[in-house]
């Protein structure tokens, strides 16, 4: 079966595109017995009321502090994204050389938390710190992404330099203006991604929205949660509005000027203590081999094993179960499907499920359900999917009108069943490949539901200051990131499911 | 300091990559309490402000989100002085050789956890740990916790002889004494360890519906909370800064500065103190 599925016979891309889905289900279908989602019997309704008064009646004191966290979380992710994109598009152009892909593959592969939580140490709560924490993973995606933006690319072009115009040459007079609509739209979306880790760094001490959102979510303060996650949605909805890129200069001035001061930190030279010592155990840095192995099999056996298998049977129902809610709520928000009225409250649920933090949606569940995986993989589901089905939608209504419409096209359930989802069915395919890598990142969150997935080891290791358990954790984590990233390009390319270019559409 | 040149040196951390140079001058300090983390930033400014006022030097407050980010902040020297709790404390003076203990609060010398229940468990408040707790849904506060975790976790473990993950059907960690509540009283899970101090607060408040959740078991007492100033700050601020420092904070008695914490006063404390917590976090393996 598995020689069939990297061969497809023929031409026919269905076959393939069903034996990779069957592939996809039938391993969630494997996962659900040994997932951990039990429901518990519990009594939300007091809590929950209270939450969905705070979203009602949102209320914050003090507009300044409001202002300077939207400020800090645009600042945070304009600077990441203005230097990530230069950066990543440098290195797309050395894609070819197998050492910038596993470099790109590795940093992609550390979620932007644990950046920070890593520059903490070197960098104190700092400017620094925060702008690190996104710039480093970015530069890995954006690198991929525009490779492979490249090799989409017609060659010839290119055929008719002349022979000594090689490398950046090529780049600079055939690539990257063929591919220039690409890599714009395609950054303009990251943005959006940046805001949203820029707003969670805050849940480490960032001055970005994330900061208040998390206390107000811990003490009950759902009115100011409310606020500020109106605040955020408002900011996510608007970006087409005020990101202009003529007004960029400005912007990126004003982000410098917006950056929060570093506070009494003059201590660089901790770097090399950091890399030289504090990641390393106790017996390896004295050289006691036989205790370092020891260190290593107790912590592989006791953690990381059991951590790679929580995380990936929670990534796989998560993955499933994403692309259902992709598959349930995108016509709700397409043109062609919903009507050009009826698709904006469709659009609006899908602008909040995409910008609302994993974590509050896991703790929102957490009170529905009791804790265990279900939380866990409802909330990741819920984001990903309103992120997946925004940009399905968004192809749907690119098409829509285009030439590639008839006057004798169905509608209805009709048109969604026979028409739309099949051809969205390939790109929505592949964006749920990105997202795997990504679903598998995020699964950090959830040691408040108290499962066990390497996310929550690598938390634990940071709260008891043993860096050392923290760097293998995330080594591991960092792996098995670039494994499922191998495996999901294979499929992607077995499935015949092409690269989608998110923002491509707009 | 003049806006150019605070514009000037962000330019230069975003160029080079590099912490912005710090006024070495200034004294930094840090302090998460343990109930209310709403505007830390407004709240310590004014005890940043009394401090600066006593001390003759510039103090400024630093925002922190975790314990281990104010340990972090403390070993790197961003901060020369914290508001630490217990086993953060420990933690943070094994990593910087010479800190020190200098005041805790007044009922820091009897600090204890409550040990909660949904009432629908039907457990009852006993002088001892009910064997029933067993198989139930468990969570403490947040990792790092002294009251939330570590003394709780060590009075479990001595009740049954086994790890909490044993003992309950699934532990988790809430991250914050008011989620713990929050959570415990709408069923999410079934018991949980919190601190008795968040826990009074609450009621008083009126946060807490009786016929919901209640206290079960109450732990013998510990020391927690207490201010950890670095060793190295005599030769940066002058000699005798240290003795300085926990003159002005156990001097410091306005009740809007002390509520912020909250405590009644700060009162004097050593590292010998501290014992106690250093040897619980060893027995329970939260501490090599």
């Amino acid at each position: 079966m598995i020689s069939q599925l990297f061969k497809p016979r023929g031409n026919s891309s269905a076959r393939a595109l069903n034996a990779v889905c069957g592939l996809l289900i039938l391993l969630a279908l494997l996962a659900l017995p040994w997932a951990d989602i039990e429901v518990y019997s519990v009594d939300p309704w007091i809590e929950l009321g209270r939450i969905g008064r705070g979203l009602v009646m949102p209320y914050w004191d003090g507009w300044q502090i409001l202002l300077q966290a939207v400020g800090q979380t645009i600042a945070f992710a304009l600077l990441a994204v203005a230097m990530a994109v230069p950066l990543g598009l440098a290195l797309a152009m050395l894609f070819h050389w197998r050492a910038v892909r596993i470099f790109c593959a590795s940093i992609r592969s550390v979620h932007e938390l644990f950046w920070g939580l890593i520059f903490m140490q070197v960098y104190g709560l700092s400017a620094t710190t925060g702008l690190l924490a996104i710039l480093v993973p970015f530069t890995g995606v954006f690198a991929k992404v525009f490779a492979e933006i490249f090799e989409q690319q017609d060659r010839a072009p290119a055929e008719t330099l002349g022979s000594g115009a090689r490398g950046i040459k090529r780049y600079a007079y055939t690539l990257i203006p063929q591919s220039w609509p690409a890599l714009t739209s395609y950054t303009r979306y990251r943005f959006e991604c940046a805001l949203r880790s820029s707003a969670i760094l805050g849940f480490i001490g960032l001055p970005t929205l994330g900061f208040h959102l998390e206390t107000a979510f811990k003490q009950g303060d759902y009115s100011e949660a409310g606020a500020l996650l109106w605040a955020f949605i408002l900011l996510i909805a608007t970006i087409r509005f005020w990101l202009r890129p003529r007004l960029l200069p400005i912007y990126i001035l004003g982000a410098i000027w917006l950056l929060p001061e570093t506070i009494g930190f003059s201590n660089g030279g901790y770097l090399w203590q950091f890399i030289s010592q504090d990641i390393w155990p106790k017996a390896l840095l004295a050289g006691q081999w036989s205790e370092a192995a020891d260190w290593y099999a107790g912590m592989f056996s006791s953690q990381v094993w059991p951590g790679i298998v929580q995380t990936l049977l929670l990534t796989q129902l998560a993955l499933v179960l994403t692309a259902i809610v992709v598959l349930f709520t995108y016509p709700f928000a397409s043109q062609a499907l919903a009507g050009p009225v009826m698709r904006w409250p469709g659009r609006f649920l899908l602008l909040v499920l995409r910008s609302m933090p994993e974590m509050i949606l896991a703790f929102v569940f957490l009170l529905l359900f009791g804790p265990s995986g279900l939380p866990a993989v409802l909330a990741l589901a819920l984001h990903n999917g309103g992120l997946i089905a925004f940009l399905v939608a968004n192809a749907s209504d690119a098409e829509f009108g285009s030439r590639l419409g008839r006057p004798d096209d169905p509608g209805g359930l009709k048109r969604y069943a026979y028409l739309e989802t099949p051809r969205r069915f390939p790109a929505m395919l592949a964006f749920l490949f990105y997202r795997w890598e990504v679903i598998l990142r995020e699964s950090a969150i959830m040691g408040i539901l108290g499962i066990a997935t390497l996310g929550f080891y690598i938390d634990s290791a940071f709260e008891e200051i043993r860096y050392d358990r923290a760097f293998l954790l995330i080594l591991a984590t960092a792996l098995l990131n670039i494994l499922v990233d191998a495996v999901s390009r294979r499929l992607r390319r077995a499935a015949g499911a092409d690269t989608p270019q998110p923002g491509r559409t707009h | 300091m003049s806006q150019a040149k605070s514009l000037l040196r962000k330019i230069t951390a975003v160029a080079a990559l590099l912490p912005a140079l710090a006024q070495a001058d200034t004294f930094v300090f840090t302090a998460i309490p343990d109930a209310d983390e709403s505007r830390l930033q407004e709240r310590f400014g004014k005890v940043a402000e009394y401090l600066g006022e006593q001390l003759g030097v510039d103090v400024q407050y630093i925002p922190v989100k975790s314990y281990a980010a104010a340990i972090t902040a403390f070993r790197n020297d961003q901060v020369q002085l914290a508001w630490f709790g217990g086993l953060s404390g420990v933690q943070a003076r094994k990593l910087v050789p010479g800190s020190e203990a200098l005041a805790q609060g007044y009922e820091d010398q009897f600090f204890k956890s409550y040990i909660i229940a949904n009432t629908s468990t039907g457990l009852e408040a006993g002088d001892d740990l009910s064997d029933e707790i067993k198989g139930k849904t468990f969570t403490f506060g947040s990792k790092g916790s002294t009251s939330g975790r570590l003394m709780p976790e060590f009075y479990l473990r001595e009740h049954f002889g086994a790890a909490p993950e044993e003992v309950f059907s699934r532990v988790g960690f809430s991250g914050d004494h008011s989620s713990t509540i929050a959570q415990v009283q709408s069923g999410a899970y079934e018991v949980g360890a919190v601190n008795f101090a968040v826990w009074e607060k609450e009621t008083e408040e009126g946060k807490i519906d009786a016929d919901k959740v209640k206290v079960i078991w109450t732990t013998p007492t510990y020391p927690d909370y207490q201010w950890t100033i670095r060793g190295d700050v005599n030769e940066r601020f002058g000699d005798g800064f240290k003795a300085k420092v926990r003159e002005v904070l156990l001097g410091m008695d306005d009740p809007d500065l002390l509520a912020s914490f909250p405590r009644e006063s700060f009162v004097p404390a050593s590292n010998d103190d501290y014992v106690p917590i250093e040897e619980t976090a060893k027995a329970i393996g939260l501490l090599d």
